[in-house]
């Protein structure tokens, strides 16, 4: 995979070094999700959440989707079941993603980290974990994770704070800095390897078809996200397994 | 509007454990090729099937999403980084806003 890191692989990079370029690999991230959770935070406060509820809500629970969802459940009085349950199907992507990271982690790597690195497996940390070149090493994931976090929770509590200084031209711009990011780990690996393009292709045509699909618009967007891989990654694991080496 | 604090934290417990447990469970290198062929194509499809369609259909206007994803696949497919992608992606969008 072409990595925006050259991580580890023979030769051992320090600690410290890698935690920098982890910082440096996540700074799109954060400036992503500053955009994002300031729009969060404005609805929140619409939803009637103060700046320290939604700041513990985004700090604890560090993802998009799972919250906006949350939000109208809170409004509408849900069950803390029905909330449960909710944030499952939305949030069972994360559940691919940790199994994939799982295999990606250095050999030797305390197991402890395991415990953390799960905390900030998001859509975009995830992204940069995985085109990381080599193995996944924890300081590398806690740089990224020390810029996203703050720009997350940060720009939620803005949001409930200063709801209108920032125009909305502004933060549809730096929305798609996530988007960008994905588009940006994807190219590179589908122009070197034909499978990939192949599953990225299936993938988002499957993902875009569910969007308009009668039956299937009805589901959450992160549902559709999960049926769509595990129907393109399973087709393509089928007609071109990877060879024996650890070419991940 | 109900308390918040309880469902704060259930929706923090049950996004937390999603994301830990296969990374607590799974501590052995998977050896079944299916599996592991799956898991190697997981990031793409996965990444792929995020952005599309729903950087352009969460887009003020069409055309602005689309604009952000060509600017950052061209420069991605000359090899730029990951931050000056974004950053292209970002400035397409509000640029196309402007036209549009």
């Amino acid at each position: 995979m072409t990595a925006p890191s050259r991580g580890d692989g023979r030769r051992r990079v320090h600690a410290w070094a890698l935690f920098l370029r982890g910082v440096r690999d996540g700074l799109p991230i954060g400036a992503g999700y500053f955009a994002v959770s300031f729009a969060f935070g404005i609805q929140a406060r619409a939803v009637g959440l103060g700046a320290w509820e939604t700041f513990a809500l985004s700090g604890s629970n560090l993802t998009s989707a799972g919250q906006f969802a949350g939000l109208s459940l809170i409004q509408a009085g849900a069950s803390l079941a029905a909330m449960a349950l909710t944030q499952l199907v939305i949030n069972l992507r994360y559940c691919l993603m940790s199994c994939a990271l799982s295999q990606k982690l250095a050999a030797g790597t305390p197991f402890w980290h395991r415990w953390l690195i799960a905390f900030g497996v998001t859509d975009e940390i995830f992204a940069v974990s995985a085109a990381a070149r080599g193995s996944l090493r924890p300081a590398y994931s806690y740089g990224l994770i020390a810029v996203s976090w703050p720009g997350w929770a940060g720009g939620s509590v803005l949001g409930v704070l200063a709801g209108s200084a920032l125009p909305g031209s502004a933060t549809n711009a730096l929305s798609m800095a996530l988007y960008a990011m994905f588009v940006a780990i994807v190219v590179p690996a589908a122009k070197a390897d034909r499978r990939v393009l192949g599953v990225s292709l299936a993938a988002a045509a499957l993902s875009a078809g569910a969007f308009f699909a009668p039956g299937l618009s009805a589901l959450s967007e992160g549902m559709r996200v999960v049926l769509a891989t595990v129907a393109a990654a399973g087709a393509a694991a089928l007609l071109c397994p990877v060879g024996e080496g650890r070419d991940g | 509007m109900a308390e918040a604090w309880p469902y704060i934290a259930v929706m923090a417990a049950v996004t937390y454990a999603i994301r830990a447990l296969p990374l607590v469970l799974l501590r052995r290198e998977i050896r079944n090729r299916f599996f592991r062929s799956f898991l190697h194509y997981v990031p793409y499809a996965t990444l792929a099937a995020m952005t599309v369609p729903a950087a352009i259909v969460s887009a003020q206007h069409p055309l602005s999403g689309a604009a952000g994803l060509a600017a950052a696949g061209f420069l991605a497919y000359r090899g730029r980084s990951l931050l000056l992608c974004a950053a292209a992606g970002s400035l397409a969008v509000w640029l196309a806003e402007r036209c549009l």
